[in-house]
């Protein structure tokens, strides 16, 4: 993809070409429903202004990349649309994350409701102590899902759905902590699709991961995008490039700039964006 | 070079190996290992002479009385003049009824106290609580004897009125309070170092505050919290004042909680106050009941080690 782009700027006809297939691609995705409609959102830790009037419209199956320098409020974003960040005691929010056209703000909205539409992969594989069959069934169990078939379907169909059913189809019963953090990380994925959620949250997915895991964790985001909505964090701009099809930048709490992410990495609007994305900062 | 630009005539170096050629220090360094040695030893030996003696006076007892009537005989009669009867298990169940009782009360509340201070409490009200019930454990048990006796045994009487003066029920309830905060104290500690990113990743899946504390932490912390309550329950076994007070003089051999009963250390104590002259039986008794408790609360001891290092689950 870098490269392509490399090729691109060299090359008038190639960007003739491509910008043509950014217009139609710009009009499909307004055929698309947004899931995440985000309009003048705000949020303070204590007195510090961390995400300043977020307007974003995130449109379903699609991959979406957050990116920024550390600190610019692209980790806090993504916990809002879960509403994990209020796990902070300190936090305060104003204006509107609407998922699916309802404002997850709203005092009615029950936050496990919404999490079990929105499900979540953290920075640092995070599975549980127990058996990587127990890892899996934990969220079906826990909404009520009983039945031992319906389950053991279940933890097959999402360990094969994260790509590591061949490597731990003999060990289900061993426990997770025993796996590589690459093999953990895919059944923290496994245990988030055994809900089968709307959403999937990745924050930093990869960043704890060696290159070989990463690629796979990257492969799967892409084979993931047909049947699900991924919004991903990430440090690594190369990977934004690699998998994502829209790419938002945050600055200081901002967004700076939202577009596809062909467009972002090879003509950005704003000189912020270019300075960041060719490594002049951050 | 080093002395460049700190304006002095020594140098930071020439000032360390000044100090270190000082003879004084070499031989402290030299000394402290032999002096801490010697200090640590002093500990240990203290406890190999205990046992030492502990052993070595069981082994006069069962000189006079044999070990399978000891053991196994349902009946503790040491003061009955002409045919004393050593049979332990009276004492031995006593002592388990006061453990058993203990527990019932003990192991729910300190382990809901946990969780409520490990996943619900806020910091401000963990910083109130917790020293609170810290006193509780510093509460001297002859204190906690006299609660027994003058306020919990009449209350109980009201609710259960053939209920003894002298009864298992009311200390046994009673040395459960006092070990709930060993429980709540050490439970909590192991609930609140299971990490958050293992709690994050429950409740990201939409799993409520209460499924997360029962289903994620309590799992996961399971190893400390059997450790708490098997350390508890010892201290329980080994508890004195409290069930001396109000458990009674009467060795019984049955399940009854409502009558006056003797556990081990009970025992001891009457002993120990009246007047057993040096070299009778009885003097000797006090010691193999003493070895016996020994080996119960060594088994407890050994039992939370263990189960504290099989179950602890990785993360």
């Amino acid at each position: 993809m870098v490269e392509l782009k490399n090729k691109m700027t060299n090359n008038e006809n190639h960007i003739n070409k491509s910008s043509s297939q950014f217009a139609g691609e710009t009009n499909n995705a307004t055929d698309k429903n947004s899931v995440f409609l985000t309009k003048n959102f705000n949020l303070w830790y204590g007195d510090h202004h961390a995400l300043k009037d977020i307007n974003l419209d995130i449109k379903e199956n699609e991959v979406t990349a957050i990116i920024g320098p550390s600190g610019c409020g692209k980790s806090t974003y993504i916990k809002a649309l879960n509403r994990m960040v209020e796990l902070v005691p300190i936090v305060k929010t104003n204006g509107e994350i609407n998922y699916r056209g309802r404002n997850i703000l709203d005092s009615s909205y029950e936050v496990e409701e919404l999490r079990t539409r929105v499900g979540m992969v953290f920075q640092k594989p995070n599975p549980f102590p127990k058996s990587i069959y127990d890892n899996i069934a934990y969220g079906p169990r826990i909404h009520g899902i009983k039945n031992k078939k319906i389950l053991d379907e279940i933890v097959e169909k999402s360990l094969r759905g994260a790509a590591i059913w061949d490597e731990v189809k003999d060990r289900l019963n061993q426990n997770a902590y025993g796996l590589s953090g690459g093999q953990q990380q895919r059944i923290c994925i496994a245990r988030c699709l055994a809900i089968e959620p709307d959403v999937i949250l990745m924050d930093e997915p990869t960043s704890a991961l060696d290159p070989i895991s990463t690629l796979k964790v990257e492969e799967l985001v892409q084979e993931l995008k047909d049947n699900y909505s991924i919004i991903i964090v990430t440090h690594n701009m190369q990977q934004a490039a690699r998998i994502s099809d829209k790419t938002a930048f945050f600055l200081n709490g901002e967004v700076v700039e939202f577009d596809n992410t062909d467009k972002i990495f090879s003509t950005p609007r704003d000189q912020r964006t270019e300075d960041y994305i060719s490594g002049r900062f951050g | 070079m080093a002395s460049q630009g700190l304006g002095r005539e020594h140098s930071v170096q020439d000032l360390i190996a000044k100090s270190r050629d000082k003879k004084g220090k070499r031989f402290v360094e030299k000394l402290m290992p032999i002096v801490l040695v010697t200090i640590a030893l002093i500990s240990v030996l203290t406890t190999v002479g205990i046992l030492f003696t502990l052993i070595f006076e069981t082994f006069e007892f069962f000189q006079r009385v044999s070990i399978t009537d000891y053991l196994f005989g349902t009946e503790w009669l040491p003061f009955s003049g002409s045919e004393p009867l050593f049979g332990v298990l009276p004492l031995v169940l006593g002592t388990l009824k006061i453990a058993v009782i203990a527990a019932c009360v003990a192991v729910p509340l300190g382990i809901a106290a946990a969780i409520y201070l490990s996943e619900y409490a806020t910091d401000k009200t963990r910083r109130i609580i917790k020293p609170v019930l810290e006193v509780l454990a510093g509460v001297p048990t002859i204190v906690y004897g006299f609660f027994a006796l003058t306020f919990v045994t009449p209350m109980l009487q009201e609710l259960i009125p053939s209920l003894k003066i002298f009864n298992a029920l009311s200390p046994g309830i009673v040395v459960g309070i006092m070990i709930l905060p060993m429980i709540a104290s050490l439970s909590e500690d192991a609930m609140s170092s299971v990490p958050n990113s293992i709690r994050e990743g429950a409740l990201a899946l939409g799993a409520t505050k209460l499924e997360v504390s029962l289903k994620v932490v309590l799992p996961a912390a399971l190893s400390g919290i059997i450790a708490s309550v098997v350390l508890a329950v010892s201290r329980a076994i080994g508890e004195t004042m409290i069930v001396s007070l109000a458990g009674g003089a009467t060795p019984t051999f049955d399940l009854n909680v409502t009558g006056s009963i003797q556990t081990m250390t009970a025992y001891i104590v009457q002993v120990s106050s009246g007047d057993a002259g040096y070299g009778t039986t009885i003097y000797y008794s006090i010691y193999a009941v003493g070895f016996t408790l020994f080996i119960f609360t060594l088994i407890m001891n050994l039992l939370a080690q263990y189960i504290s290092k099989r179950f602890r689950e990785e993360y």
